[in-house]
């Protein structure tokens, strides 16, 4: 059965949207469809064009908590939601999951170790081909090496705040980077290392590889490779993966060696 | 139940051309995202298109046309906000020559709408004095 016709299925009493895509003057748009205008919904979802849908999710719920919807969902997007869950951002019992496995030049391109969800409604599930080159190609270089990549990288930077506003992980109300007291306003490219560091440290133990911060990032800063790195310090460290599973506790919810953080 | 759409846009910023959607949710305009695959700016915004839905509904946007009187600004209808700026135009214009004028237009406008402050400019008024807010 298609993703179409599954959600066609859905509307019928057990949901009252699905969040898929639309396809408009050749562009396929993130749309929430209703059982009056499923029709419209695109059949395909192709891979250049992937949207923050757990943010989308997130917003939805917030202004109508009681709302019931099925969304059209990635590996990255389930993982966000996952994760989003966990710390209490999405209600995953209202949310039905109609999982995409990511094919062809996705799949083994992007990076990510699991191009699939859990359940998968269209696509074949291709293993993912983790990306750690670049993580791995830093760790050799001699440190001050490596400062003076990165600070030519940041030095690019045009403050456009892409990275965080794109990223399902990041929904704070106040931001560190907005904060005057720790980024200076008016100032580009903002201090380096600090702005980049401030988001690289907040994505340990959040950031769930979806990659779509280097997507939005206009200057080509290695986003990803920052922010793989720091997870993978989480991971040796606290054997946690974000989006993982929804059992697994987060270390960002833990204080200390035994007090939970309620 | 609330609704959630995205419209295809050119961000209104300047004049590059970046493609956004803007999300509608509640009948309302409630944020930006960058549209993939635009042959301008494929997924990509600076932080005006990124923030572009905020002027929209902000108190502080101008909506009416504001004339001095006595010192304080006053709201006006359109029409007379437009006779007063023709009468004191046309009066410089007498005493003082075409190049006694300038025209500043915008990036935020269209194409059409540049063209005809141009038209205004160099045909009506006679001056060469036009320019645009991109080299503010």
């Amino acid at each position: 059965m298609s993703i179409k016709e599954k959600a066609r299925e859905l509307l019928e009493g057990e949901v009252d949207g699905v969040l898929g895509c639309r396809l408009v003057g050749g562009s396929h748009l993130p749309h929430l469809f209703t059982a009056a205008g499923i029709e419209d919904m695109a059949e395909d979802y192709p891979e250049g064009e992937r949207y923050p849908i757990a943010s989308i999710v997130r917003r939805l719920q917030t202004e109508d908590p009681g709302v019931r919807i099925a969304v059209v969902a990635r590996g990255c997007d389930e993982r966000s939601l996952i994760e989003l869950s966990k710390q209490g951002q999405v209600d995953l019992g209202r949310v039905v999951i109609l999982g995409l496995a990511c094919e062809g030049d996705l799949a083994r391109e992007c990076g990510c170790a699991e191009p699939y969800p859990s359940e998968i409604v269209d696509g074949q599930r291709v293993e993912g081909v983790p990306d750690y080159s670049l993580v791995e190609k830093m760790d050799r270089m001699p440190a001050d090496a490596r400062l003076d990549f990165w600070l030519s990288r940041f030095g690019s930077c045009i403050k456009c705040y892409g990275c965080r506003n794109v990223c399902p992980l990041c929904y704070c109300k106040e931001c560190a980077l907005e904060d005057a007291e720790m980024v200076e306003r008016g100032r580009v490219p903002p201090a380096r290392p600090a702005f980049h560091l401030i988001r690289a440290l907040d994505m340990a133990g959040r950031c769930v590889d979806c990659g779509l911060c280097e997507e939005a990032c206009p200057m080509g800063i290695p986003l990803r490779t920052l922010y793989r790195k720091v997870g993978r310090v989480v991971e040796d460290n606290f054997d946690y993966r974000p989006g993982r599973s929804l059992e697994e506790k987060s270390p960002l919810a833990v204080l200390g060696t035994e007090k939970d953080l309620e | 139940m609330t609704d959630y759409r995205t419209v295809p846009t050119v961000c209104p910023y300047c004049g590059t051309g970046c493609g956004m959607l803007l999300e509608v949710s509640g009948g309302r305009l409630a944020g930006v995202l960058p549209q993939k695959g635009h042959p301008v700016s494929d997924g990509t915004l600076c932080i005006k298109g990124w923030v572009a839905n905020q002027f929209v509904e902000s108190p502080r946007r101008l909506t009416r046309p504001l004339v001095r009187k006595g010192g304080k600004q006053q709201a006006v209808p359109v029409e007379e906000a437009l006779a007063l700026v023709a009468g004191r135009l046309r009066d410089t214009v007498e005493k003082h020559g075409p190049d006694a004028a300038a025209f500043i237009c915008s990036a935020k406008c269209t194409n059409e709408e540049d063209y005809l402050v141009s038209k205004i400019a160099r045909a009506v008024v006679g001056t060469n004095n036009i320019d645009h807010c991109a080299r503010l």
